[in-house]
Protein backbone atom coordinates (compact mmCIF):
# COMPACT_ATOMS: atom_id res chain seq x y z
CA UNK A 1 0.00 0.00 0.00
CA UNK A 2 1.69 3.14 -0.86
CA UNK A 3 0.65 5.83 1.78
CA UNK A 4 -0.28 9.42 1.25
CA UNK A 5 3.20 10.77 2.60
CA UNK A 6 4.80 8.64 -0.17
CA UNK A 7 2.82 10.90 -2.95
CA UNK A 8 3.49 13.77 -0.83
CA UNK A 9 7.06 13.18 -0.74
CA UNK A 10 6.86 12.67 -4.79
CA UNK A 11 5.26 15.84 -5.24
CA UNK A 12 7.71 18.03 -3.25
CA UNK A 13 10.62 16.43 -5.13
CA UNK A 14 9.20 17.04 -8.66
CA UNK A 15 8.24 20.72 -7.41
CA UNK A 16 11.63 21.56 -5.99
CA UNK A 17 13.31 19.99 -9.36
CA UNK A 18 11.01 22.63 -11.02
CA UNK A 19 11.93 25.74 -9.21
CA UNK A 20 15.43 24.10 -9.05
CA UNK A 21 15.49 24.35 -13.20
CA UNK A 22 13.78 27.63 -13.36
CA UNK A 23 16.88 29.45 -11.23
CA UNK A 24 19.84 27.59 -12.54
CA UNK A 25 19.22 27.02 -15.69
CA UNK A 26 20.57 29.73 -18.02
CA UNK A 27 20.80 28.26 -20.97
CA UNK A 28 17.55 27.77 -23.04
CA UNK A 29 13.98 29.55 -22.26
CA UNK A 30 12.21 26.81 -23.51
CA UNK A 31 13.76 24.65 -20.39
CA UNK A 32 12.27 27.10 -18.45
CA UNK A 33 8.75 26.53 -19.84
CA UNK A 34 9.03 22.75 -19.50
CA UNK A 35 10.04 23.59 -15.19
CA UNK A 36 6.84 25.57 -15.53
CA UNK A 37 4.58 22.66 -16.63
CA UNK A 38 6.29 20.47 -14.54
CA UNK A 39 5.58 22.99 -11.32
CA UNK A 40 1.75 23.11 -11.98
CA UNK A 41 2.06 18.60 -12.38
CA UNK A 42 4.14 18.23 -9.02
CA UNK A 43 0.68 20.39 -7.78
CA UNK A 44 -1.63 18.47 -9.28
CA UNK A 45 -0.16 15.02 -7.76
CA UNK A 46 -0.50 16.53 -4.28
CA UNK A 47 -4.01 17.67 -5.13
CA UNK A 48 -5.14 14.31 -6.39
CA UNK A 49 -3.35 12.39 -3.41
CA UNK A 50 -5.06 14.44 -0.85
CA UNK A 51 -8.77 14.19 -2.52
CA UNK A 52 -7.98 10.56 -2.86
CA UNK A 53 -6.82 10.00 0.71
CA UNK A 54 -9.80 12.43 2.50
CA UNK A 55 -12.38 10.95 0.16
CA UNK A 56 -13.37 14.47 -1.03
CA UNK A 57 -13.89 15.15 -5.36
CA UNK A 58 -13.20 19.08 -5.01
CA UNK A 59 -9.68 18.45 -5.18
CA UNK A 60 -9.69 16.54 -8.44
CA UNK A 61 -12.42 18.51 -9.96
CA UNK A 62 -9.29 21.57 -9.27
CA UNK A 63 -6.92 19.40 -11.14
CA UNK A 64 -8.80 19.12 -14.48
CA UNK A 65 -9.18 23.01 -14.20
CA UNK A 66 -5.28 22.95 -13.26
CA UNK A 67 -4.72 21.23 -16.99
CA UNK A 68 -6.56 23.39 -18.78
CA UNK A 69 -4.94 26.59 -17.61
CA UNK A 70 -1.76 25.27 -17.91
CA UNK A 71 -2.76 24.71 -21.34
CA UNK A 72 -3.62 28.32 -22.25
CA UNK A 73 -0.36 28.91 -20.14
CA UNK A 74 1.77 26.96 -22.82
CA UNK A 75 0.28 28.52 -25.62
CA UNK A 76 0.98 32.09 -24.30
CA UNK A 77 4.32 31.44 -23.57
CA UNK A 78 5.21 29.81 -26.60
CA UNK A 79 3.58 32.77 -28.60
CA UNK A 80 5.80 35.10 -26.26
CA UNK A 81 8.62 32.98 -27.53
CA UNK A 82 8.05 32.96 -30.81
CA UNK A 83 7.95 36.44 -30.44
CA UNK A 84 11.50 37.01 -28.57
CA UNK A 85 13.00 34.82 -31.23
CA UNK A 86 11.82 37.01 -34.13
CA UNK A 87 13.00 39.75 -32.62
CA UNK A 88 16.43 38.62 -30.49
CA UNK A 89 17.00 35.78 -33.08
CA UNK A 90 18.27 33.65 -29.67
CA UNK A 91 16.41 32.20 -27.33
CA UNK A 92 19.36 31.81 -24.33
CA UNK A 93 18.31 33.52 -21.36
CA UNK A 94 21.42 35.05 -21.03
CA UNK A 95 20.75 37.27 -23.80
CA UNK A 96 17.85 38.69 -22.13
CA UNK A 97 19.75 41.20 -20.42
CA UNK A 98 18.55 44.41 -21.96
CA UNK A 99 16.35 45.32 -18.95
CA UNK A 100 18.11 45.14 -15.86
CA UNK A 101 15.83 44.03 -12.70
CA UNK B 1 -30.06 14.38 -4.66
CA UNK B 2 -30.63 18.40 -3.49
CA UNK B 3 -29.49 20.86 -5.50
CA UNK B 4 -28.95 24.97 -4.32
CA UNK B 5 -30.32 27.23 -6.55
CA UNK B 6 -27.90 29.28 -7.82
CA UNK B 7 -28.69 32.64 -7.54
CA UNK B 8 -27.33 34.04 -10.71
CA UNK B 9 -28.04 38.13 -10.12
CA UNK B 10 -25.05 38.25 -7.61
CA UNK B 11 -22.87 37.59 -10.43
CA UNK B 12 -24.80 40.10 -12.28
CA UNK B 13 -21.57 41.99 -13.41
CA UNK B 14 -19.24 39.39 -14.49
CA UNK B 15 -22.14 37.99 -16.37
CA UNK B 16 -22.55 41.02 -18.50
CA UNK B 17 -19.00 41.51 -19.25
CA UNK B 18 -18.18 38.17 -20.36
CA UNK B 19 -20.85 38.46 -22.86
CA UNK B 20 -19.68 41.80 -23.74
CA UNK B 21 -16.15 40.05 -23.69
CA UNK B 22 -17.48 37.61 -26.59
CA UNK B 23 -18.99 40.72 -28.79
CA UNK B 24 -15.55 42.49 -28.87
CA UNK B 25 -13.91 39.15 -29.65
CA UNK B 26 -16.31 38.28 -32.13
CA UNK B 27 -16.41 42.29 -33.47
CA UNK B 28 -12.64 42.10 -33.54
CA UNK B 29 -12.78 39.19 -35.74
CA UNK B 30 -15.52 40.49 -38.28
CA UNK B 31 -13.95 43.78 -38.90
CA UNK B 32 -10.41 42.56 -38.82
CA UNK B 33 -7.55 45.24 -38.64
CA UNK B 34 -9.50 48.43 -38.51
CA UNK B 35 -11.54 47.14 -35.14
CA UNK B 36 -9.81 50.15 -33.10
CA UNK B 37 -12.24 52.06 -32.72
CA UNK B 38 -16.03 50.16 -32.82
CA UNK B 39 -13.77 47.95 -29.79
CA UNK B 40 -12.72 51.23 -27.89
CA UNK B 41 -16.36 52.39 -27.44
CA UNK B 42 -17.33 48.65 -26.83
CA UNK B 43 -14.89 48.48 -23.92
CA UNK B 44 -15.62 51.79 -22.71
CA UNK B 45 -19.34 51.09 -22.59
CA UNK B 46 -18.97 47.73 -21.41
CA UNK B 47 -17.03 48.96 -18.24
CA UNK B 48 -19.54 51.94 -17.38
CA UNK B 49 -22.53 49.68 -18.06
CA UNK B 50 -20.88 47.35 -15.42
CA UNK B 51 -20.47 49.76 -12.98
CA UNK B 52 -23.72 51.06 -13.17
CA UNK B 53 -24.71 46.91 -12.43
CA UNK B 54 -22.61 47.05 -9.68
CA UNK B 55 -23.90 50.45 -8.21
CA UNK B 56 -27.39 49.71 -8.28
CA UNK B 57 -27.40 46.68 -6.79
CA UNK B 58 -24.79 47.69 -3.64
CA UNK B 59 -27.55 46.86 -0.88
CA UNK B 60 -27.67 43.09 -1.50
CA UNK B 61 -24.93 40.66 -0.30
CA UNK B 62 -24.60 36.65 -0.47
CA UNK B 63 -22.94 33.72 -1.35
CA UNK B 64 -23.86 31.84 -4.20
CA UNK B 65 -22.94 29.09 -6.82
CA UNK B 66 -22.16 27.08 -3.82
CA UNK B 67 -20.22 28.70 -1.64
CA UNK B 68 -17.62 30.09 -4.36
CA UNK B 69 -18.22 33.55 -5.07
CA UNK B 70 -19.16 36.06 -2.82
CA UNK B 71 -20.86 39.65 -3.09
CA UNK B 72 -20.32 41.65 0.02
CA UNK B 73 -19.50 45.63 0.45
CA UNK B 74 -15.67 45.05 -0.41
CA UNK B 75 -16.11 42.94 -3.11
CA UNK B 76 -18.53 46.22 -4.33
CA UNK B 77 -16.95 49.17 -3.73
CA UNK B 78 -13.28 46.98 -4.81
CA UNK B 79 -15.55 46.35 -7.95
CA UNK B 80 -16.55 49.85 -8.40
CA UNK B 81 -13.33 51.46 -8.02
CA UNK B 82 -11.92 48.88 -10.61
CA UNK B 83 -13.93 49.55 -13.22
CA UNK B 84 -13.94 53.18 -13.45
CA UNK B 85 -9.91 53.18 -12.88
CA UNK B 86 -10.57 51.37 -16.26
CA UNK B 87 -12.11 53.31 -18.10
CA UNK B 88 -9.90 56.07 -17.61
CA UNK B 89 -6.69 53.72 -18.17
CA UNK B 90 -8.57 53.26 -21.60
CA UNK B 91 -9.08 56.62 -22.04
CA UNK B 92 -5.59 57.82 -21.74
CA UNK B 93 -4.14 54.39 -23.99
CA UNK B 94 -6.15 55.66 -26.80
CA UNK B 95 -3.71 58.63 -28.29
CA UNK B 96 -0.52 56.91 -27.24
CA UNK B 97 -1.89 53.80 -28.91
CA UNK B 98 -2.94 55.43 -31.85
CA UNK B 99 0.25 57.23 -32.49
CA UNK B 100 1.89 53.92 -31.75
CA UNK B 101 -0.12 51.47 -34.61
CA UNK B 102 -1.13 49.44 -31.10
CA UNK B 103 -5.13 50.79 -31.78
CA UNK B 104 -6.13 47.80 -32.41
CA UNK B 105 -9.00 45.46 -31.33
CA UNK B 106 -7.06 42.47 -29.90
CA UNK B 107 -6.01 44.98 -26.73
CA UNK B 108 -9.27 45.95 -25.97
CA UNK B 109 -10.60 42.75 -26.03
CA UNK B 110 -7.46 41.71 -23.96
CA UNK B 111 -8.18 44.40 -21.10
CA UNK B 112 -11.66 43.52 -20.61
CA UNK B 113 -11.15 39.79 -20.38
CA UNK B 114 -8.37 41.17 -18.01
CA UNK B 115 -10.81 43.24 -16.45
CA UNK B 116 -13.43 40.40 -16.01
CA UNK B 117 -10.32 38.28 -14.31
CA UNK B 118 -10.07 41.14 -11.65
CA UNK B 119 -13.69 41.34 -10.90
CA UNK B 120 -13.82 37.24 -10.13
CA UNK B 121 -10.44 37.64 -7.73
CA UNK B 122 -12.35 40.48 -5.73
CA UNK B 123 -15.33 38.28 -5.29
CA UNK B 124 -13.85 34.61 -4.83
CA UNK B 125 -14.71 32.91 -1.87
CA UNK B 126 -13.39 29.88 -2.79
CA UNK B 127 -9.47 28.53 -3.97
CA UNK B 128 -11.08 27.75 -7.35
CA UNK B 129 -12.37 31.22 -8.31
CA UNK B 130 -9.74 32.92 -6.78
CA UNK B 131 -7.59 30.84 -9.17
CA UNK B 132 -8.91 31.14 -12.31
CA UNK B 133 -9.86 34.77 -11.66
CA UNK B 134 -6.05 34.88 -11.30
CA UNK B 135 -4.98 33.51 -14.17
CA UNK B 136 -7.53 34.79 -16.59
CA UNK B 137 -5.93 37.96 -15.40
CA UNK B 138 -2.58 37.29 -15.75
CA UNK B 139 -2.67 35.42 -19.33
CA UNK B 140 -4.01 38.84 -20.68
CA UNK B 141 -1.27 41.03 -19.41
CA UNK B 142 1.57 38.79 -20.24
CA UNK B 143 -0.21 39.25 -23.86
CA UNK B 144 -0.92 42.77 -23.60
CA UNK B 145 3.10 43.28 -22.41
CA UNK B 146 4.24 41.72 -25.94
CA UNK B 147 1.75 43.95 -27.82
CA UNK B 148 4.11 45.42 -29.16
CA UNK B 149 5.44 42.95 -31.58
CA UNK B 150 8.48 44.86 -32.77
CA UNK B 151 9.80 46.53 -29.84
CA UNK B 152 12.36 44.14 -28.04
CA UNK B 153 12.23 45.76 -24.85
CA UNK B 154 8.52 44.43 -24.38
CA UNK B 155 9.09 41.17 -25.83
CA UNK B 156 11.62 40.50 -23.28
CA UNK B 157 9.65 42.14 -20.79
CA UNK B 158 6.74 40.02 -21.58
CA UNK B 159 9.15 37.02 -21.42
CA UNK B 160 10.26 38.06 -17.84
CA UNK B 161 6.95 38.24 -16.34
CA UNK B 162 5.34 35.29 -18.03
CA UNK B 163 8.50 32.92 -16.30
CA UNK B 164 7.71 34.89 -12.96
CA UNK B 165 4.19 35.00 -13.00
CA UNK B 166 3.54 31.32 -13.75
CA UNK B 167 6.56 30.87 -11.60
CA UNK B 168 4.41 32.57 -8.39
CA UNK B 169 0.84 30.69 -9.38
CA UNK B 170 3.02 27.57 -9.15
CA UNK B 171 3.66 28.64 -5.31
CA UNK B 172 0.55 29.73 -4.61
CA UNK B 173 -1.33 26.60 -5.85
CA UNK B 174 1.43 24.47 -3.83
CA UNK B 175 0.11 26.27 -0.86
CA UNK B 176 -3.51 25.77 -1.99
CA UNK B 177 -2.84 22.18 -2.33
CA UNK B 178 -1.48 22.03 1.57
CA UNK B 179 -4.21 23.78 3.19
CA UNK B 180 -6.28 21.91 1.07
CA UNK B 181 -4.96 18.75 2.40
CA UNK B 182 -4.65 20.04 5.91
CA UNK B 183 -8.05 21.31 6.44
CA UNK B 184 -10.18 18.95 3.54
CA UNK B 185 -11.92 21.75 2.25
CA UNK B 186 -11.10 24.33 -0.87
CA UNK B 187 -13.73 27.20 0.35
CA UNK B 188 -12.46 29.98 2.01
CA UNK B 189 -15.53 29.64 4.61
CA UNK B 190 -15.00 26.29 5.41
CA UNK B 191 -11.18 26.60 5.82
CA UNK B 192 -11.99 29.04 7.96
CA UNK B 193 -14.19 26.87 10.15
CA UNK B 194 -12.21 23.71 9.81
CA UNK B 195 -8.97 26.21 11.58
CA UNK B 196 -10.93 27.35 14.04
CA UNK B 197 -12.45 24.59 15.62
CA UNK B 198 -10.64 21.59 14.29
CA UNK B 199 -7.34 20.48 16.00
CA UNK B 200 -5.18 20.63 12.75
CA UNK B 201 -1.29 20.44 12.51
CA UNK B 202 -0.27 24.16 13.00
CA UNK B 203 2.77 23.06 11.02
CA UNK B 204 1.10 22.10 7.81
CA UNK B 205 -1.08 25.09 7.91
CA UNK B 206 2.06 27.19 8.33
CA UNK B 207 4.09 25.10 5.74
CA UNK B 208 1.38 25.70 3.04
CA UNK B 209 0.88 29.38 4.61
CA UNK B 210 4.46 30.24 3.58
CA UNK B 211 3.75 29.10 0.14
CA UNK B 212 0.86 31.25 -0.02
CA UNK B 213 2.42 34.17 0.92
CA UNK B 214 5.07 34.19 -1.60
CA UNK B 215 2.68 33.65 -4.68
CA UNK B 216 1.24 36.88 -3.08
CA UNK B 217 4.38 38.50 -2.43
CA UNK B 218 5.07 37.66 -6.56
CA UNK B 219 1.64 39.02 -8.01
CA UNK B 220 2.19 42.49 -5.36
CA UNK B 221 5.99 42.73 -6.38
CA UNK B 222 6.79 43.27 -2.44
CA UNK B 223 10.39 42.35 -2.31
CA UNK B 224 12.68 39.34 -2.59
CA UNK B 225 10.04 39.11 -4.61
CA UNK B 226 9.77 42.23 -7.03
CA UNK B 227 12.28 41.37 -9.84
CA UNK B 228 10.20 41.27 -12.62
CA UNK B 229 8.15 44.96 -11.73
CA UNK B 230 10.88 46.88 -12.46
CA UNK B 231 11.55 45.48 -15.95
CA UNK B 232 7.81 45.16 -17.00
CA UNK B 233 7.15 48.59 -16.18
CA UNK B 234 10.07 49.81 -18.01
CA UNK B 235 9.63 47.31 -20.92
CA UNK B 236 6.10 47.98 -22.01
CA UNK B 237 4.16 50.37 -23.55
CA UNK B 238 3.40 52.82 -21.50
CA UNK B 239 -0.08 52.04 -22.17
CA UNK B 240 0.27 48.82 -21.22
CA UNK B 241 2.16 49.93 -17.70
CA UNK B 242 -0.29 52.23 -16.87
CA UNK B 243 -3.12 49.36 -17.00
CA UNK B 244 -0.47 47.52 -15.30
CA UNK B 245 0.19 49.29 -12.38
CA UNK B 246 -3.45 50.44 -11.36
CA UNK B 247 -6.72 48.45 -10.91
CA UNK B 248 -4.68 44.75 -11.17
CA UNK B 249 -2.89 46.36 -7.62
CA UNK B 250 -6.91 46.57 -6.10
CA UNK B 251 -7.45 43.33 -7.07
CA UNK B 252 -4.18 41.74 -5.45
CA UNK B 253 -5.29 43.58 -2.20
CA UNK B 254 -8.99 41.99 -2.84
CA UNK B 255 -7.07 38.42 -2.86
CA UNK B 256 -4.84 39.18 -0.06
CA UNK B 257 -7.63 40.24 1.89
CA UNK B 258 -9.57 37.16 0.84
CA UNK B 259 -7.04 34.51 1.51
CA UNK B 260 -5.23 35.49 4.98
CA UNK B 261 -8.25 37.32 6.81
CA UNK B 262 -11.49 35.63 5.09
CA UNK B 263 -9.44 32.43 4.95
CA UNK B 264 -6.86 32.02 7.18
CA UNK B 265 -7.88 34.58 9.78
CA UNK B 266 -7.05 32.63 12.52
CA UNK B 267 -3.32 32.28 11.65
CA UNK B 268 -3.11 35.64 12.00
CA UNK B 269 -0.11 35.13 14.20
CA UNK B 270 1.67 33.44 11.49
CA UNK B 271 1.08 35.17 8.47
CA UNK B 272 1.67 38.79 10.32
CA UNK B 273 5.84 37.96 10.99
CA UNK B 274 6.14 37.06 7.44
CA UNK B 275 4.51 40.09 6.30
CA UNK B 276 6.17 42.45 8.50
CA UNK B 277 9.30 41.11 6.68
CA UNK B 278 7.81 41.87 3.10
CA UNK B 279 6.69 45.24 4.15
CA UNK B 280 9.89 46.15 5.56
CA UNK B 281 11.90 45.08 2.71
CA UNK B 282 10.06 46.62 0.47
CA UNK B 283 9.67 49.96 1.97
CA UNK B 284 13.60 49.83 2.18
CA UNK B 285 14.72 48.30 -1.03
CA UNK B 286 12.18 50.27 -3.01
CA UNK B 287 12.77 53.75 -1.74
CA UNK B 288 16.50 53.42 -1.72
CA UNK B 289 16.74 52.11 -5.12
CA UNK B 290 14.59 54.31 -6.57
CA UNK B 291 17.09 57.20 -5.97
CA UNK B 292 19.41 55.81 -8.02
CA UNK B 293 16.88 55.94 -11.08
CA UNK B 294 16.77 57.98 -14.04
CA UNK B 295 14.17 56.58 -16.34
CA UNK B 296 10.79 57.48 -15.27
CA UNK B 297 8.92 54.52 -15.71
CA UNK B 298 11.42 52.58 -13.70
CA UNK B 299 11.47 55.22 -10.88
CA UNK B 300 7.74 54.84 -10.64
CA UNK B 301 7.85 51.14 -10.35
CA UNK B 302 10.95 51.10 -7.32
CA UNK B 303 8.29 53.43 -5.84
CA UNK B 304 5.09 51.29 -6.17
CA UNK B 305 7.20 48.69 -4.20
CA UNK B 306 7.51 50.96 -1.79
CA UNK B 307 3.84 51.85 -1.62
CA UNK B 308 3.13 47.62 -1.73
CA UNK B 309 5.39 47.67 1.74
CA UNK B 310 3.25 50.72 3.12
CA UNK B 311 0.01 48.67 1.98
CA UNK B 312 0.77 45.57 3.73
CA UNK B 313 1.30 47.48 6.86
CA UNK B 314 -2.42 47.49 7.17
CA UNK B 315 -3.14 44.07 6.28
CA UNK B 316 -0.34 42.86 8.84
CA UNK B 317 -2.10 45.24 11.38
CA UNK B 318 -5.25 42.63 11.68
CA UNK B 319 -7.70 44.64 12.93
CA UNK B 320 -10.80 45.80 10.89
CA UNK B 321 -9.14 49.74 11.17
CA UNK B 322 -6.50 48.55 9.81
CA UNK B 323 -7.67 46.93 6.75
CA UNK B 324 -9.86 49.90 5.57
CA UNK B 325 -6.48 51.69 6.10
CA UNK B 326 -5.19 49.54 3.38
CA UNK B 327 -8.11 49.62 1.73
CA UNK B 328 -7.73 53.76 1.92
CA UNK B 329 -4.19 53.16 0.88
CA UNK B 330 -4.36 50.92 -2.37
CA UNK B 331 -7.34 53.11 -3.53
CA UNK B 332 -5.30 56.30 -3.28
CA UNK B 333 -2.24 54.68 -4.75
CA UNK B 334 -4.22 53.50 -7.91
CA UNK B 335 -5.94 57.01 -8.34
CA UNK B 336 -2.20 58.53 -7.99
CA UNK B 337 -0.41 55.94 -10.16
CA UNK B 338 -2.93 56.22 -12.48
CA UNK B 339 -2.51 60.27 -12.71
CA UNK B 340 1.35 59.72 -12.60
CA UNK B 341 1.52 57.36 -15.82
CA UNK B 342 -0.99 59.55 -17.69
CA UNK B 343 1.13 62.56 -17.77
CA UNK B 344 3.88 60.65 -19.01
CA UNK B 345 1.46 59.48 -21.97
CA UNK B 346 0.26 62.98 -22.22
CA UNK B 347 4.28 64.03 -22.92
CA UNK B 348 4.91 61.19 -25.13
CA UNK B 349 4.31 61.86 -28.85
CA UNK B 350 4.84 59.88 -32.07
CA UNK B 351 8.29 58.51 -31.78
CA UNK B 352 9.46 60.09 -28.65
CA UNK B 353 8.87 58.69 -25.18
CA UNK B 354 8.91 60.98 -22.41
CA UNK B 355 10.29 59.08 -19.77
CA UNK B 356 13.28 59.95 -18.99
CA UNK B 357 13.53 62.41 -15.85
CA UNK B 358 15.90 64.73 -17.78
CA UNK B 359 12.83 64.79 -20.74
CA UNK B 360 10.45 67.02 -18.37
CA UNK B 361 13.34 69.74 -17.65
CA UNK B 362 11.31 73.19 -17.87
CA UNK B 363 8.40 71.92 -18.16
CA UNK B 364 6.99 74.83 -15.92
CA UNK B 365 7.72 77.11 -18.48
CA UNK B 366 6.61 75.68 -21.37
CA UNK B 367 3.19 74.18 -19.88
CA UNK B 368 2.42 75.41 -16.16
CA UNK B 369 -0.31 74.08 -15.65
CA UNK B 370 0.68 69.68 -15.94
CA UNK B 371 4.22 70.79 -14.68
CA UNK B 372 1.49 71.68 -11.54
CA UNK B 373 -0.54 68.49 -12.12
CA UNK B 374 2.60 66.25 -11.65
CA UNK B 375 3.55 68.24 -8.66
CA UNK B 376 -0.21 67.89 -7.02
CA UNK B 377 0.70 63.93 -7.99
CA UNK B 378 4.19 63.74 -6.90
CA UNK B 379 3.25 65.17 -4.05
CA UNK B 380 0.96 62.93 -3.01
CA UNK B 381 3.23 59.62 -3.43
CA UNK B 382 5.58 61.79 -0.95
CA UNK B 383 3.44 61.69 1.47
CA UNK B 384 3.08 65.55 1.48
CA UNK B 385 -0.64 67.19 2.97
CA UNK B 386 -2.62 68.78 2.17
CA UNK B 387 -2.59 65.73 -0.62
CA UNK B 388 -4.32 62.40 -0.21
CA UNK B 389 -0.65 60.50 0.01
CA UNK B 390 -0.30 62.04 3.42
CA UNK B 391 -3.21 60.73 4.98
CA UNK B 392 -2.93 57.20 3.24
CA UNK B 393 0.47 56.98 4.80
CA UNK B 394 -0.97 58.42 8.21
CA UNK B 395 -3.62 56.11 8.16
CA UNK B 396 -1.83 52.72 7.45
CA UNK B 397 1.34 53.87 10.10
CA UNK B 398 -1.52 54.87 12.63
CA UNK B 399 -3.01 51.07 12.71
CA UNK B 400 0.77 49.57 13.11
CA UNK B 401 1.08 52.11 16.10
CA UNK B 402 -2.20 50.71 17.56
CA UNK B 403 -0.96 46.91 17.76
CA UNK B 404 2.57 48.18 19.44
CA UNK B 405 4.75 47.54 16.13
CA UNK B 406 7.06 51.08 16.66
CA UNK B 407 9.83 49.64 15.06
CA UNK B 408 8.43 49.21 12.17
CA UNK B 409 6.33 52.53 12.38
CA UNK B 410 9.49 54.03 12.69
CA UNK B 411 11.07 52.50 9.56
CA UNK B 412 8.02 53.79 7.99
CA UNK B 413 8.37 57.15 8.57
CA UNK B 414 12.12 56.97 7.72
CA UNK B 415 11.59 55.88 4.28
CA UNK B 416 8.91 57.62 3.56
CA UNK B 417 11.41 60.90 4.00
CA UNK B 418 13.79 58.80 1.89
CA UNK B 419 11.23 58.62 -0.71
CA UNK B 420 10.43 62.29 -0.89
CA UNK B 421 13.84 62.84 -2.07
CA UNK B 422 12.87 61.40 -5.64
CA UNK B 423 9.63 63.00 -5.61
CA UNK B 424 11.09 66.40 -5.21
CA UNK B 425 13.92 65.54 -8.12
CA UNK B 426 11.15 65.87 -10.36
CA UNK B 427 9.74 68.62 -8.97
CA UNK B 428 13.12 70.44 -8.80
CA UNK B 429 13.60 68.92 -12.30
CA UNK B 430 10.43 70.25 -13.87
CA UNK B 431 10.55 74.23 -12.00
CA UNK B 432 13.99 74.54 -11.81
CA UNK B 433 15.78 73.61 -14.38
CA UNK B 434 16.17 75.23 -17.44
CA UNK B 435 14.45 73.49 -20.71
CA UNK B 436 16.78 71.70 -23.22
CA UNK B 437 13.98 71.40 -26.14
CA UNK B 438 10.64 72.50 -26.91
CA UNK B 439 7.32 70.33 -24.85
CA UNK B 440 4.15 70.06 -27.23
CA UNK B 441 1.29 68.91 -25.82
CA UNK B 442 -0.59 67.16 -28.73
CA UNK B 443 -2.74 64.88 -26.56
CA UNK B 444 -6.73 65.05 -27.02
CA UNK B 445 -9.15 67.37 -25.29
CA UNK B 446 -10.56 65.00 -23.27
CA UNK B 447 -7.42 63.13 -21.80
CA UNK B 448 -6.03 66.80 -20.85
CA UNK B 449 -9.26 67.41 -19.15
CA UNK B 450 -9.57 63.86 -17.19
CA UNK B 451 -5.89 64.05 -16.31
CA UNK B 452 -6.68 67.42 -14.77
CA UNK B 453 -9.48 66.35 -12.83
CA UNK B 454 -7.37 63.11 -11.98
CA UNK B 455 -4.72 65.21 -10.51
CA UNK B 456 -7.56 67.63 -8.69
CA UNK B 457 -8.91 64.93 -6.83
CA UNK B 458 -5.77 63.59 -5.62
CA UNK B 459 -6.00 67.55 -3.97
CA UNK B 460 -9.41 67.45 -3.16
CA UNK B 461 -9.54 64.11 -1.42
CA UNK B 462 -6.13 65.70 0.49
CA UNK B 463 -8.61 68.04 2.07
CA UNK B 464 -11.88 66.26 2.48
CA UNK B 465 -10.31 62.43 3.04
CA UNK B 466 -13.86 61.79 5.31
CA UNK B 467 -15.71 60.44 2.74
CA UNK B 468 -13.67 57.72 1.17
CA UNK B 469 -12.39 56.51 4.65
CA UNK B 470 -15.38 56.50 5.44
CA UNK B 471 -16.50 54.16 2.90
CA UNK B 472 -13.32 52.28 3.83
CA UNK B 473 -14.37 51.73 7.44
CA UNK B 474 -17.96 50.41 7.01
CA UNK B 475 -16.85 47.90 4.31
CA UNK B 476 -14.70 46.22 7.22
CA UNK B 477 -17.02 47.02 10.00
Amino acid sequence: MIALSDYLILGALLFSLSVAGIFINRKNIIILLMCIELMLLAVNLNFIAFSHFSGDMAGQVFVFFILTVAAAEAAIGLAILVVLFRNLNTINVADLDELKG
Amino acid sequence: MMFEVINMSFALPEIFMMVMACIILLVVAFIGESSGAASYWLSQFTLVVTSIIVYQSLASAGVTFDGSYIKDALSDVLKLAICIINVVVLLYSASYLRARNLFKGEYYALAIFATLGMLIMVSSSHFLTLYLGLELLSLCLYAMVAMHRDSTMATEAAMKFFILGALASGMLLYGMSIIYGATGSLALASIATAIQTGDLNNTVLSFGLVFLIIGIGFKFGAVPFHMWLPDVYHGAPTAVTLFIATAPKIAAFAMIIRLLVDGLGDLHQHWQGMLIILAVLSMIIGNVVAIAQTNLKRMLAYSTISHVGFLLLGVLSGTSEAYAASMFYVLVYALTTLGAFGMIILMSRQGFEAENIEDYKGLSEHSPWFAFMMLILMFSMAGIPPMVGFYAKLAVIKAVISVDLISVAIIAVLMSVIGAFYYLRLIKVMYFDSPEKQHEIHAPKEMCIMLSSNALLVLALGIFPGSLMAICITVFS
